[in-house]
């Protein structure tokens, strides 16, 4: 989606808000916001790229107005009600609605490390052809889904050069709908700075974009 | 203590305090949620697993041309014979510093980060202005870091759109020749390891400043 989350390339955000020692989190709120994200995760009722979708949906006004670790538990409640772990009665009341059965949680503190340690992998083994070669002239696809997408918009439609093929990987596009993985291939595309942005860009810089094979197309 | 830091926290902190608590409390009411899960994902964020592990990456390389070339070759798998992976550095790729070429790191669409040798990322990193402006204006993003490119260096910038996650091997700075791997890594700064810095030897007594 168009949304103002893709925000590479756009002008009048302010100065960067650099803190001196910055600590991890800034207050105890934001460490429970963060673990509740990771802890839900264990149930398994959405994935990565849901997750990314369910923040760009935020209304745009609202998402830059909210700190960063209030996106995370206002995102988190959605995909509670969403996925029907909670009901939004319940997230209004704060009490589970009379008569609800009790879970069990699948993340118990014992099993955090391992669940840390392995993470979760977004590539597939399966033999895929990849649709392009290192070296080899692509464009970006201008297309503008309205659901989840990674291609950036300052991207669309713009000439690159396949720089490596990082192999197969889960596609977001569909992941994020469940509408399946859809695997394929990623390839880092180099774009010059000057291809993207015209002649105030220097030279000699480029960006590196990661993009999956239905955004390519042969130039 | 929730009542500081305002310039990222435009709501009401003790509004958001509160709704977190109701939001967790409700979730362990109904045993979605271990509270001892919580304490365990904090702990580790907090205590474990943060910049010192990239820190490590970058001295190896820097003493062990082997390593090195590992590094640049296979991250994740590099990364993994000192220990470190996992969550949000599962796929690992590593870009290297020299005096010709200069990265920078970015995620323009959200806020990725290789978090098991960097931990999590910083606000600055999350925020709209640097989110923004990396990709068009990588030079004067530097330039507000206090870092200025000369013109024939070639700026890259690595918009991390994929699963792929980055970390710049910065140069070893002049004057290190002598330095231990473990004196080396305590120079190495988060900063300089998304590429807005470069690592310096500090000047005798002023070791702090360049740690970030």
């Amino acid at each position: 989606m168009n949304g103002v989350h893709d925000m590479g390339g756009m002008h009048g955000m302010g100065p960067i808000p650099y803190e001196k020692n910055e600590p991890v989190f800034h207050a105890r709120w934001e460490g429970r916001a963060f673990a509740l994200n990771l802890a839900m995760q264990a149930w398994r009722k959405w994935n990565i790229d849901a997750r990314r979708y369910e923040k760009e949906l935020l209304p745009a006004a609202e998402y830059l107005r909210m700190s960063y670790y209030e996106t995370w538990t206002a995102r988190l409640v959605e995909l509670l009600v969403k996925s029907g772990l909670v009901t939004r009665a319940e997230v209004e009341s704060g009490r589970p609605a009379p008569g609800s059965p009790k879970a069990t949680p699948p993340l118990t503190a014992d099993k955090v490390p391992s669940m840390l340690r392995n993470g979760a992998l977004a590539s597939r083994d399966v033999p895929i052809v990849p649709r392009f070669q290192a070296g080899q002239l692509v464009r970006a696809r201008n297309m503008h889904p309205t659901g989840h997408t990674r291609l950036p918009r300052y991207t669309r439609g713009k000439l690159g050069t396949i720089d490596l093929d990082h192999g197969v990987y889960v596609f977001p596009d569909t992941n994020a709908q469940f509408l399946g993985e859809k695997p394929q291939h990623v390839y880092s595309v180099r774009f010059a700075a000057r291809e993207l942005w015209g002649e105030q860009a220097a030279p000699r810089d480029a960006v590196y974009v990661d993009l999956w094979d239905d955004y390519l197309e042969p130039a | 203590m929730d009542s500081n830091n305002d310039h990222d926290h435009q709501a009401v902190p003790s509004d958001l305090t509160l709704r977190v608590k109701a939001l967790e409390s409700l979730l362990v009411e109904k045993g979605l949620v271990d509270p001892a899960a919580l304490d365990a994902v904090i702990d580790t964020y907090e205590h474990k697993v943060g910049p010192r592990n990239g820190a490590q990456v970058v001295a190896r390389a820097w003493v062990d041309a082997a390593y090195k070339k590992r590094l640049l070759i296979d991250a994740t798998a590099a990364i993994a014979e000192l220990g470190y992976g996992g969550y949000q550095g599962e796929h690992m790729l590593v870009v290297e510093n020299t005096p010709k070429v200069h990265n920078l790191i970015v995620c323009t669409l959200c806020s990725c980060y290789p978090w098991s040798v960097l931990g999590l990322p910083p606000v600055w990193y999350k925020s709209a202005p640097y989110r923004s402006r990396a990709v068009i204006d990588p030079r004067g993003v530097l330039r507000e870091f206090g870092l200025e490119l000369p013109e024939d260096v070639e700026v890259r910038v690595w918009d991390s759109t994929a699963e792929l996650r980055y970390l710049v091997l910065p140069e070893r700075p002049a004057g290190s020749e002598k330095l231990s791997e473990e004196a080396l890594a305590a120079l190495v700064t988060r900063d300089a390891m998304v590429g807005v810095a470069k690592v310096m030897v500090p000047k005798r007594g002023a070791a702090h400043e360049w740690r970030a």
